[in-house]
């Protein structure tokens, strides 16, 4: 901790601070444009300037707050007549150039320039001449450009460069002509690329599929969390009426720190397309519309007039703990033991520690090796993969890759496909032991791919053994990761959705329908299934989007989607997150455990909770640790267990394609756009 | 005035071949080893006491900026960098060491490398000097076979490399940390200080930058000694300089004579007078395009030399002397250097890309007499609203000309704004 | 200036040869490892000379590709840089010095023997020469000054400008440096007067 004066009042502030984070601390604001707290410092918009007093005096010109730190006894001056003219001056160049065109500007009423014009402009406008206009570029179908507005201030090209790391955006020619842009026009590749919408501080850079529908005035504004991949990242969701207009980030320092991948900016269109908003039956080979009261009669009967080993149910990646206790509830009823909410046939089992992300998505930060195993985070997690990114930067950051080769807009060593070189690795015998060795915190990350060939669970014991040979586990470090992608797999695994002793899993569930075993399944939102040949199967489909898993469908039970509903997650770390209802579901739509139960009354199963709230209070009693509102607990480290043999191992892809990877994605024209984009160029 | 026998650079003007064999006989490389082998402190305190004063514009003193670097080995390399890229309007000294006397540069590369500890020096030299890059390039080629760079140099035991780096145009990056993006291979962007290059300079590691006069005395200093150097000129303002004399003078020349000198002696007696003698004199800009022009009356006695042009409120820069006789049109002549500016700035910060622009236009109106009176303050206030509020100095070199003709030359910009009649059609 | 942009030459196809990656391999090596990326005001200045004086997309992609730059920061570089011309200029390619001081000994004078000889600003005539202003080039006390290619040529007034330009268009020897037969930066009469 530092001593320091702000405006003449003492403060204790901690070492290695900014002067303009040691202001904000003391709750005085310092205009910036440039500054940004997760990029590295430019100190080229001089805003922020303010004048510092040190052992040697007064500075002799006003200093750039953001590119200076908090030393022992500084006196900081952000009131002073030089710091005054300073800011008008910088706000009256900003402006000569900037069009005034802010009625018809989307930033209009959450733009920088324009508050702080406001507040440090010195009113007429002292040019006269005419102002630069700059030829608006091309970034592809989600950021829409007006240059002439842009300030310069970078923003835009430091986050592509250190946080998207595809070095897509830059700034060509110099003085007054300079511009920002990308590699001739091109369009940009990151799945991170919308957050400059959010960065830059005026209208330049705009969300395209959102431009000019709302005005943030009109908007309803809800705090939850993303489904769209198994980070939990903390969003806003924005809307009017019945619509949800835009997605936007929420700060989370632990997951998602204040960015949000294009997939979650951009899916909130598939919420309105293809949905089913009533239920329906199938009548010879149509699907005809039908009331809540037939299909739950109908659910009902197939339930009944099956035997229990004929029933089957597999939960999808986007349905909430909630529902899938209370589907669990249902089949215990009726004594079903094949469900699984595997989808694509991860072999994951066992406690916790087995199957999460032990170190914490933040963990990362901390880690000084990385070994990649069977997966490719920059699709799986972009977030999280970031985060590995801003790590790789460090001189001596071992990175391997045991896998398919792939674009990660980082270095890595890539190590091979085959999985037996967690073998070699373990033994010793491949070169990139010597740098793991060195490291003191190493993690693994064990992707899905790595675990759905058939010796799934078997390899995920020799990454548990391979943890302990090197340091990846410890007595004081925790390395031993396990990616997710579905937003749902953990809180299901946690409440433990998986065949009990002599239950059939997914992939024999599925072999179960074709051979005619199994009679009746029920499909809680699982829409990533291969399904054919299930003439001999009657198949209810609970979910919202007439995606996959509806198109087989013999009846289906309209539900809520994420947004429409009040839901828990886990996610990939273990941490428990609720997601808010932010609009009503459409149409005949109910919330998921709604439908469960009223089928459940049906059956005269007892189900003992009549709301959600009562639902929630069950699950907490019965598994303390899915409540969101206690602190986050790490995880122990997994048991080990010697020589697992993997031979026939085999690693696949556990995504193909980023931007479709669930039903609201794939409803989606935003996300198809972007996917044809990169479809057309690679032609 | 200068001793002939006090001057360092004897071929100036390359009337005797630039090579490893003449400049021998003109004294260099002479015993090279027995200044290094007197050890770091000893050269660093020789060059403080001789009171040099950088030559490439701002006059720090030399041997303070060496002894910024870190003593102790931190396990990073160390490096001299030599700021060859000569672009300071009306400043072409640099260019004739290099291409006449090479080898001065080089013995003082390798003295001052050794002296800061560094094991590799860079030259960055501007990329238009063509001919001069193929002449240091052979003068080096020449230096490395005979052992005095590169491996052992001198015999001293210490292994130094010189490598040449080329710019490609651009003014700014003969501003220190944008020279070193260069060097990195970006943008010239100025950096921001700190870190200064003394901390982490090149490639992240303690880095001093010397520009090419104030690298290529030193050999001579150390031969002669520091008092005989600081016998030169007057106090704080020591030793011998290279002046450019350019504009309207009878013989325009480049110079090398005593600091402290009168400017009316220097450009009397070497540049062959004011075109239409002394009496024809308008004004001077006396330390290349940055610094603030003077009028006659000052001319008549100023010295040249740091302390007593800043006493005058202009500077010595890198005392390139643009001489502008009562033909001038004065207002034209600063515009020409605005355009400059706004034509170099690197465009990063606000106040010099916004601010270099307007500028240039407010005094294009003001050289064709279309701008208002009360533009001339305007004009006044915005160079205020730039001056040191940019990460460098090139804003200041924007601001200060035009305060500089303002200062002394109002009524002359009043005067045509009374006399405008419109744009002629 | 107005800002430069990358002509896309879909006809050029540009591919460094082995001789021409030893040359900047050669100067790779004056760097640290890891720092390729100094060479590349190197390896700009050996693609435009390959492509004629002038950089197209495909040699900004090649150098992109051969330093493992990104290609937007090649670009930057390339757009940065004065002397990297993105558009084509004339096989003679002359650079007329217009800042102060050579202004105030007649620049103007300069550009318009150009403007006689070889037509407007950054038009390439038919003799394939072409001319552009550009700031101070650093040999003011021989000003007027502008540099043809790679070489300088000094202390020139309308009459010695044109009768280099001449010249060139009749791929005649001109001699380089100053044409009132100075050394270098000596002080000097000039012969003839004007
Ligand atoms: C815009 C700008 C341009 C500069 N150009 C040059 C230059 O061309 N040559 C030079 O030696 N110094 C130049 N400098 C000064 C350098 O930043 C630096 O101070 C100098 O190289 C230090 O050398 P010295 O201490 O030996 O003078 C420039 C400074 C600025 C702000
Ligand atoms: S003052 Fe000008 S040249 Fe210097 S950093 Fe700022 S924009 Fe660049
Ligand atoms: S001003 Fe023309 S060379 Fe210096």
């Amino acid at each position: 901790m530092v001593n320091i004066e702000i405006d003449g009042i003492d403060y204790e502030v901690e070492e290695g601070l900014a002067l303009i984070q040691a202001c904000e601390e003391a709750g005085i604001d310092i205009p910036r444009f440039c500054y940004h707290e997760k990029l590295s410092v430019a100190g080229n918009c001089r805003m922020c300037l303010v004048d510092v007093e040190d052992s040697r005096g007064l500075s002799p010109k006003p200093v750039a707050s953001c590119a200076v730190q908090v030393s022992e006894g500084i006196k900081i001056y952000t009131k002073t007549e030089r710091v005054k003219n300073a800011r008008e001056g910088v706000m009256e160049f900003l402006l000569i150039n900037h069009p005034l065109d802010c009625p018809i500007c989307d930033q209009g009423g959450e733009c920088d320039l324009q508050d702080q014009a406001m507040a440090f402009g010195h009113g007429e406008s002292r040019f006269f001449d005419d102002k630069r206009a700059v030829e608006n570029k091309g970034m592809g179908p989600f950021i829409k450009t007006e240059m002439t507005r842009c300030i310069h201030c970078t923003r835009c090209v430091r986050f592509s460069s250190e946080v998207s790391g595809n070095h897509e955006i830059g700034s060509i020619g110099r003085g007054n002509d300079m511009e920002i842009t990308t590699y001739l026009n091109s369009s940009v590749e990151s799945e991170l690329s919308g957050n400059v919408i959010d960065l830059c501080p005026v209208g330049a850079l705009t969300s395209r599929p959102y431009a000019f529908s709302a005005r943030p005035w009109e908007l309803k504004k809800t705090e939850t969390i993303d489904v769209m991949d198994a980070l939990g990242s903390n969003i806003r969701i924005d809307s009017k009426g019945l619509k949800v207009m835009r997605v936007l980030p929420r700060l989370n320092e632990e997951i998602n720190e204040e960015w949000i991948t294009d997939k979650t900016r951009f899916f909130w269109d598939g919420l309105s397309s293809q949905r089913i908003d009533n239920p329906y039956k199938r009548v010879g080979k149509k699907l005809v519309k039908t009331t809540w009261d037939d299909a739950i009669d109908l659910a009902k009967k197939n339930l009944i007039s099956s035997k229990p080993e004929e029933i089957a149910a597999i939960s999808g990646d986007l349905v909430p703990i909630e529902s899938v206790y209370s589907l669990k509830k249902l089949l215990k009823g009726i004594k079903v033991k094949n469900y699984d909410c595997r989808q694509d046939g991860s072999k994951i089992s066992g406690p916790r520690e087995r199957w999460l992300f032990n170190s914490t998505i933040s963990g990362i930060d901390e880690s000084d090796g990385c070994l990649l195993i069977g997966t490719n985070p920059r699709k799986e997690a972009p977030l999280l993969n970031s985060r590995i990114l801003r790590q790789s930067r460090n001189l001596s950051y071992p990175l391997g890759l045991i896998g398919a080769k792939c674009d990660l807009t980082y270095d890595y060593k890539l190590l091979g496909e085959d999985p037996k070189i967690v073998r070699e690795i373990l033994e010793g015998k491949n070169s990139f032991c010597d740098k793991l060795k060195l490291s003191k915190k190493p993690m693994m990350i064990i992707g899905q791919g790595a675990l759905t060939g058939v010796k799934g669970s078997e390899f995920l014991d020799l990454c548990i053994e391979l943890a302990y040979k090197f340091n990846f586990i410890s007595n004081e470090w925790n390395g031993f990761n396990v990616l997710h992608t579905a937003a749902s797999r953990a809180g299901a695994m946690s409440i433990d959705f998986i065949p009990e002793e002599d239950g059939k899993n997914t992939e024999e569930i599925i072999n179960g329908c074709k051979a005619g075993l199994i009679k009746t399944i029920f499909l809680l939102g699982a829409d990533e299934l291969q399904l054919s040949d299930l003439d001999n199967c009657y198949v209810i489909y609970q979910g919202h989007h007439g995606d996959k898993g509806a198109n087989n469908a013999d009846l289906i039970l309209p539900s809520a989607a994420f947004s429409e509903q009040n839901g828990l997650y886990m996610n990939t770390e273990g941490r428990v997150q609720e997601s808010v209802r932010s609009v009503f579901p459409v149409g005949e739509a109910k919330e998921d455990w709604e439908i469960i139960r009223l089928i459940s009354e049906a059956l005269n199963l007892n189900s003992d909770f009549q709301t959600h709230e009562g639902l929630r209070n069950k699950i907490y009693k019965e598994y303390p640790n899915l409540n969101p509102f206690d602190d986050f607990q790490k995880n122990n480290p997994p048991e080990k267990k010697d020589n697992n043999d993997i031979s026939g191992h085999k690693f696949s892809e556990a995504i193909t394609n980023y931007w479709f990877t669930n039903s609201i994605a794939r409803a989606s024209a935003n996300l198809s756009e972007r996917n044809d984009y990169i479809q057309k160029r690679d032609n | 005035m200068i001793d002939e026998k006090d001057k360092i650079f004897t071929n100036l003007y390359g009337f005797r071949p630039w090579n490893l064999k003449e400049a021998k006989k003109r004294g260099d490389w002479d015993n090279t080893i027995s200044l290094i082998s007197k050890g770091k402190k000893f050269i660093i305190d020789e060059i403080k006491s001789s009171g040099l004063r950088g030559r490439g514009g701002a006059g720090f003193p030399t041997g303070v900026k060496w002894s910024f670097m870190p003593k102790k080995l931190t396990g990073k390399l160390h490096y001299l960098v030599v700021n060859a890229d000569e672009s300071e309007p009306g400043t072409c000294k640099d260019r004739d060491i290099i291409r006449n006397e090479p080898h001065k540069l080089l013995e003082g590369s390798i003295i001052a490398s050794a002296a800061i500890g560094a094991q590799a020096c860079y030259i960055y030299i501007r990329g238009e000097f063509v001919d001069e890059r193929k002449i240091l390039e052979a003068a080096l080629e020449e230096a490395y076979s005979e052992g005095l760079v590169g491996k052992n140099a001198c015999k001293t035991g210490l292994d130094i490399d010189i490598f040449i780096h080329r710019g490609a145009g651009a003014y700014i990056c003969g501003e220190e940390t944008a020279l070193l993006e260069s060097l990195e291979g970006k943008k010239g962007l100025p950096r921001l200080k700190p870190p200064f290059p003394a901390t982490s300079g090149l490639f992240g590691c303690p880095t001093t930058v010397n520009n090419v006069e104030s690298i290529a005395v030193v050999p001579e200093i150390l031969r002669r000694g520091s008092d005989w150097f600081s016998s030169l000129g007057r106090p704080r303002n020591t030793g011998t300089k290279i002046f450019c004399i350019s504009g309207h003078v009878n013989t325009p020349c480049n110079i090398e004579e005593e600091m402290g000198i009168p400017l009316k002696t220097l450009i009397e007696k070497y540049a062959g007078g004011v075109r239409g003698g002394w009496e024809n004199l308008l004004a001077v800009i006396p330390g290349g395009s940055s610094v603030p022009l003077i009028p006659k009356n000052i001319c008549d006695t100023v010295l040249m030399d740091f302390d007593s042009l800043a006493e005058v409120k202009s500077g010595l820069g890198t005392a390139a002397v643009i001489v502008m006789d009562k033909s001038t049109d004065l207002i034209r002549a600063i515009s020409r250097i605005s355009y400059f500016y706004k034509y170099e700035s690197c465009g990063q910060c606000t106040p010099c890309r916004e601010g270099t622009g307007w500028l240039w236009e407010m005094m294009e109106k003001m050289a064709k007499g279309s701008a208002k009176k009360k533009d001339i303050d305007i004009l006044l206030n915005l160079t205020e609203r730039i001056e040191g509020h940019t990460i460098c100095a090139l804003g200041d070199a924007a601001a200060w000309p035009i305060q500089g003709i303002i200062r002394h030359f109002r009524p002359y910009i009043e005067e045509r704004i009374d006399n405008y009649k419109g744009d002629a059609v | 200036m107005t800002q430069k942009r990358l002509t896309k030459d879909l006809l050029k196809e540009f591919r460094f040869n082995e001789k021409e990656i030893k040359h900047i391999n050669s100067h790779i090596i004056k760097y640290p490892k890891g720092r390729v990326q100094s060479a590349v005001l190197e390896s700009l200045f050996l693609a435009q000379k390959k492509s004629g004086g002038w950089l197209p997309e495909s040699a900004i992609a090649a150098v992109s590709e051969i330093l493992n730059m990104p290609k937007i920061r090649v670009l930057e570089v390339a757009t940065f840089y004065s002397m990297f011309n993105l558009e084509p200029c004339g096989n003679f390619f002359v650079q007329i010095c217009g800042t102060t001081p050579c202004w105030l000994r007649g620049s103007d004078e300069i550009k318009k023997a150009c403007k006689d000889h070889i037509g407007e600003e950054r038009k390439i005539s038919n003799e394939d020469i072409s001319w552009v202003e550009v700031e101070c080039l650093g040999a003011c006390v021989n000003a007027p000054v502008v540099q043809i290619n790679e070489e300088y040529f000094e202390d020139l007034d309308y009459s010695s400008m044109s009768e280099i330009l001449v010249k060139l268009k009749k791929n005649q020897p001109i001699k380089k440096g100053s044409q009132i037969n100075r050394q270098s930066s000596e002080p000097i009469q000039r012969e003839k007067n004007d």
